[in-house]
């Protein structure tokens, strides 16, 4: 079957978001797209509804007839419907469980790894060894009523006696679902296979048990596969069933509804490995940021559950603290004018910034909050703990551990960006900047943004099971994101290093692919935009002695680098950046780094 | 096209109110249809299951884990009280016992061959739910509890803190622009309900704490200032749970906002009578806003059932507020809906619609208008 067209939805807390997607011209494009408010809540209670609003808008656009009364056309019928229709799901809150490992820094950590990897947010991590004394364990466990909890715990064939500690704990707090009063909570798992029988006996019958592959069969290697397989698999079971309309979506889908993060992340590790680059994503909402990591081929997901730009906006200042947040405003403020204006974001959610002052404001704060999220996520994405290291005489200086982070800012090829505030920013050059201050990249890095946020529905397409469409579907899902889902702002060159003002950082050479060359020296707290589109451009990057910009201290790298619609940016500020103390001198450097790239041109004037 | 706009905030001056209460787990509903019920009534009780307390035997007394059933004198199932004795050994000879006593009075649930843990459990703690609001019990759920019905003037709030509460209203500002100040709270304002204009501060506040005045209701109040009564700065707006005195009710946000000119005439209206209020919030999916119920008397209870009519949106003609500088807090009708996206000083593109403020035209997102909802 040849696939002609897919129209895919994304059912958020608030928004359900529809796309279509058509195969143009000997390619598959993104032709028309439509939202409409979720409706999983009172009065309407059934999440169809709003998928087909927002489906009727598409028709309405395209004047293509995709309905047929409430019920969706499948397959394509000469013109009228659509081949397949799939779904992401975060309505309702999203997917939330609580996970437990034996040790926290180990199983603990993996299963942590597993939860977030299928999409779902973590309310806990429980561990026999992290300081809480059972009734505490216990007393927690019931207040936060999870969707579903994955135990882990030991390797195969060690001691059984700790994860079956941790069953006794659980099945003494008796959880409830989160969803319904009348069914088994949920639990998975996946810990030492020699402790089976013993969970089956304490779990079995208190809980709906399922058991799957150890996550950490050996303390060398995690196998978190069949636990998120199995999570999604609950998902749909369960915690979709619960969830008011979804019995009916799920019959509509040709796929399994994924949870959207889990579907973000599917995705960016697809396009991390066809590339064979390192990529971070990052997608910015209301109440929480998920970043998504592939390096070294290793995928990682975390999600700060109270950073956010309107509900959790509020967290994000009392995380950062104030100082922080205003180091990015290029003008003086009354602080307490200022966190009343930001309280009032949160108690408003929905509002959008009318004056310019309020947008710089807002993207001050989506700064801080991406910042702190990235800190997050390099805590989390790091090699196992645990594992033994072989080391030579060489390796006696270097007093590597086991646990450290994955995530190298040198290595870092591409940062995508989503959320509104990304997304949405009025001038792709806020982006940039918002992108280039929050995660500080080093040596040459491209900055992306999703155009409008149908990452989630592009990775349940990626991942069809169904072995007739999944090829066509993965690569139209490919097509579409390089074309129509990722706007390419263009590549930051940042030379790590630091030096005396106005010092020579950087001698950059370029070569267009007009035959134009130009050659730029660099001084040390200067930022730099060449107006260049999506194209190729040889760069020869010189850096100072002190100074690495890729290849080490002193030593040039010639590569090609792209474009995009900002260009290319030049970040002489150095690493770490450093903003001066100074309220004048701070105002006058962000003005001058501002106006460089031409982010907020009406300021002041 | 999607509906940008946010729906109002319910300000009904003669209403059906319909209010669910129920047991966090299932219990014994002591209610039927058709009771008269008054606020401080129980409808429905429960217990809840008590505290678990997990003692390791085997650790303790130094035995394998398999052999802790053989050392336990307090079986399964049987109660215990605090220091009884629940385990020994038969030492050597009959000498050097070691023994273990319950840590507390409970029930041992379970004995693990595993791991040689003891669970034991407390007793169930008693959880009753109250009425909450005058009224009729429409409708029982078997087990769980009922929806109470009653008529009456209904107000919402964008944000609060503290639970349910319940007093009669006491009107202290004259109009909905003057504060109130610390010398306006006296000791006889203790069980009230206060209602202000446009901001209360910290310190009078404090002092309706101190005078145990059982709601402050107002327009304004500073974010900053949470943080003394909390204890802690409040990242995201889910409150309800705060052990305090005072509820308190903000109608507009925060800082000094004059109330709506409907909420403060309709709260003036009412003063000298009973109203429930909850300043539980919670702005997430599935929004709660604080309220303040105030059920009338029966005689007007009759007719007055096809009040609560439903908002069809934003119109020409609609009675908005703004909420979100420039312009927070006024109050204008809709003139006109422009389609086309319209670029704002910000550059950001919205829908937006025109306004007449007191005879003065202004373009507005819709995103940062909010419907006046009334009857």
């Amino acid at each position: 079957m040849k696939l002609r067209s897919i129209l895919a939805t994304d059912c958020g807390s608030t928004t359900t978001k529809a796309i279509l997607i058509e195969f143009v011209d000997g390619e598959y494009r993104l032709t028309f797209r439509g939202e409409a408010p979720t409706t999983v809540e009172a009065p309407f209670e059934d999440v169809t509804r709003g998928v087909l609003n927002a489906t009727m808008e598409i028709e309405e656009l395209s004047g293509r007839k995709i309905l047929d009364g409430e019920n969706i056309i499948t397959p394509q019928k000469k013109d009228d419907g659509v081949d397949i229709y799939i779904s992401t799901s975060s309505a309702g809150g999203g997917l939330q469980m609580m996970v437990a490992g034996v040790v926290k820094s180990m199983t603990g950590e993996s299963a942590e790894r597993a939860a977030l990897g299928a999409g779902s947010i973590v309310m806990d991590v429980l561990a026999a060894n992290d300081g809480r004394k059972p009734h505490e364990k216990i007393t927690r466990i019931r207040q936060l009523r999870p969707d579903m909890i994955l135990l882990s715990g030991g390797i195969d064939g060690g001691t059984t006696k700790h994860v079956v500690e941790l069953a006794e704990i659980l099945a003494a707090a008796n959880p409830q679902p989160r969803l319904g009063q009348n069914y088994k909570l949920p639990v998975i798992y996946a810990g030492n296979k020699k402790a089976t029988s013993d969970i089956q006996k304490t779990l079995g019958k208190l809980t709906d048990l399922d058991v799957t592959e150890n996550i950490r069969p050996v303390l060398e290697q995690e196998n978190l596969k069949p636990s998120r397989d199995k999570i999604h698999d609950l998902f749909m079971e369960h915690v979709m069933q619960q969830a008011p309309g979804y019995k009916k979506l799920m019959s509509w889908t040709d796929a399994p509804i994924m949870p959207t993060p889990g579907a973000v992340g599917a995705l960016i590790e697809m396009v991390a490995n066809k590339e064979n680059i390192s990529v971070v994503g990052v997608d910015i909402g209301g109440a929480t940021t998920d970043i998504f990591s592939v390096f070294q081929s290793q995928f990682n997901r975390t999600v700060s559950a109270n950073l956010g730009m309107s509900y959790s906006i509020c967290n994000v200042l009392a995380e950062a603290s104030l100082p922080n947040v205003l180091r990015w405003v290029p003008f003086d403020i009354d602080e307490k004018e200022l966190t009343n204006r930001i309280g009032n974001k949160m108690i408003r959610p929905t509002t959008v910034p009318q004056s310019l002052e309020e947008l710089v404001i807002e993207q001050a704060i989506a700064r801080e909050a991406l910042r702190l999220s990235f800190i997050q996520h390099k805590a989390f994405a790091v090699n196992l703990k645990g594992v033994q290291k072989e080391r030579t005489i060489s390796d006696a200086f270097e007093q590597s551990d086991s646990g450290e982070s994955l995530v190298d800012m040198m290595e870092l090829d591409l940062i995508v960006g989503s959320g509104g505030v990304l997304s949405h920013a009025p001038r792709r050059e806020q982006s940039a900047k918002m992108l280039i201050d929050s995660f500080l990249p080093e040596g040459v890095t491209s900055l992306a943004v999703d155009s409008i946020f149908m990452m989630p529905q592009l990775g349940v397409m990626a991942n069809i099971e169904n072995k007739k469409i999944a090829e066509q579907a993965r690569v139209a899902a490919l097509e579409v994101f390089e074309k129509d889902c990722l706007i390419r702002l263009g590549t930051c060159i940042a030379p790590v290093g630091k030096l005396n003002n106005s010092e020579k950082i950087l001698n950059v050479n370029l070569e267009f692919k007009n035959g134009d060359k130009k050659n730029i020296d660099i001084g040390f707290g200067d930022l730099i935009r060449i107006k260049v589109g999506y194209e190729k451009v040889k760069a020869t990057l010189t850096p100072g002695k002190s100074v690495n910009v890729g290849a080490g201290f002193g030593e040039q790298i010639n590569t090609d680098i792209y474009g995009g619609q900002v260009g290319i940016i030049i970040d002489g500020r150095g690493r770490p950046l450093q903003i001066d103390q100074s309220s004048s001198k701070r105002i006058a450097d962000l003005k001058k780094w501002s106006d460089a790239v031409d982010e907020y041109p009406e300021l002041g004037k | 096209m999607a509906h940008s706009y946010t729906p109002g905030l319910k300000v009904l001056k003669n209403t059906k109110i319909l209010k669910e209460r129920r047991l966090p787990l299932k219990g014994s509903v002591d209610t039927s249809v058709g009771d008269t019920v008054a606020p401080g009534d129980t409808i429905a009780k429960t217990d809840l299951p008590g505290n678990v307390q997990m003692v390791n035997i085997a650790n303790q007394l130094n035995v394998d884990a398999s052999d802790v059933e053989t050392v336990m004198i307090a079986k399964e199932g049987s109660k215990v009280s605090k220091n009884d004795l629940i385990a020994q050994t038969n030492g050597i000879f009959g000498y050097f016992k070691s023994s273990v006593n319950s840590p507390v009075d409970g029930t041992i649930e379970s004995v693990s061959n595993i791991t040689g843990q003891v669970v034991i459990r407390e007793a169930p703690i008693p959880v009753e739910v109250d009425a909450y609001i005058r009224g009729v019990v429409d409708e029982v759920i078997t087990e769980e509890g009922v929806v109470i019905k009653s008529y009456g003037s209904f107000v919402q709030g964008i944000f609060g803190i503290g639970g349910e509460s319940r007093g009669e209203i006491k009107m202290l500002s004259e109009n909905r622009t003057s504060e109130i100040s610390v010398d306006m709270i006296k000791p006889e304002h203790e069980g009230l309900i206060i209602v202000g204009g446009s901001f209360i501060s910290l310190e009078a506040y404090k002092k309706a704490l101190e005078c145990k005045v059982a709601g402050v209701v107002v327009g304004g109040f500073n974010y900053y200032d949470l943080e003394e009564i909390l204890g802690y700065t409040l990242g995201v707006a889910i409150t309800g749970s705060e052990e305090l005195i005072t509820s308190l009710i903000v109608t507009e946000g925060y800082g000094k906002i004059q109330m709506g000119q409907q909420t403060f005439d309709l709260l003036r209206e009412n003063s000298g009578r009973l109203a429930s209020i909850n300043g539980a919030t919670q702005i997430r999916a599935g929004v709660i806003r604080p309220e303040i119920i105030i059920p009338s008397d029966a005689s007007s209870q009759k007719d007055s059932d096809e009040n609560s009519k439903k908002m069809s949106g934003m119109t020409e003609g609609s009675l908005v507020r703004v909420i979100r500088s420039p312009n927070f807090g006024k109050i204008g009708s809709v003139k006109e809906l422009p389609s086309e996206l319209r670029k704002m000083e910000s550059e950001t593109m919205v829908r937006v619609a025109i306004i007449d403020i007191d005879g003065e035209l202004i373009e507005i997102p819709r995103s940062n208008l909010e419907v006046v909802e009334t009857d």
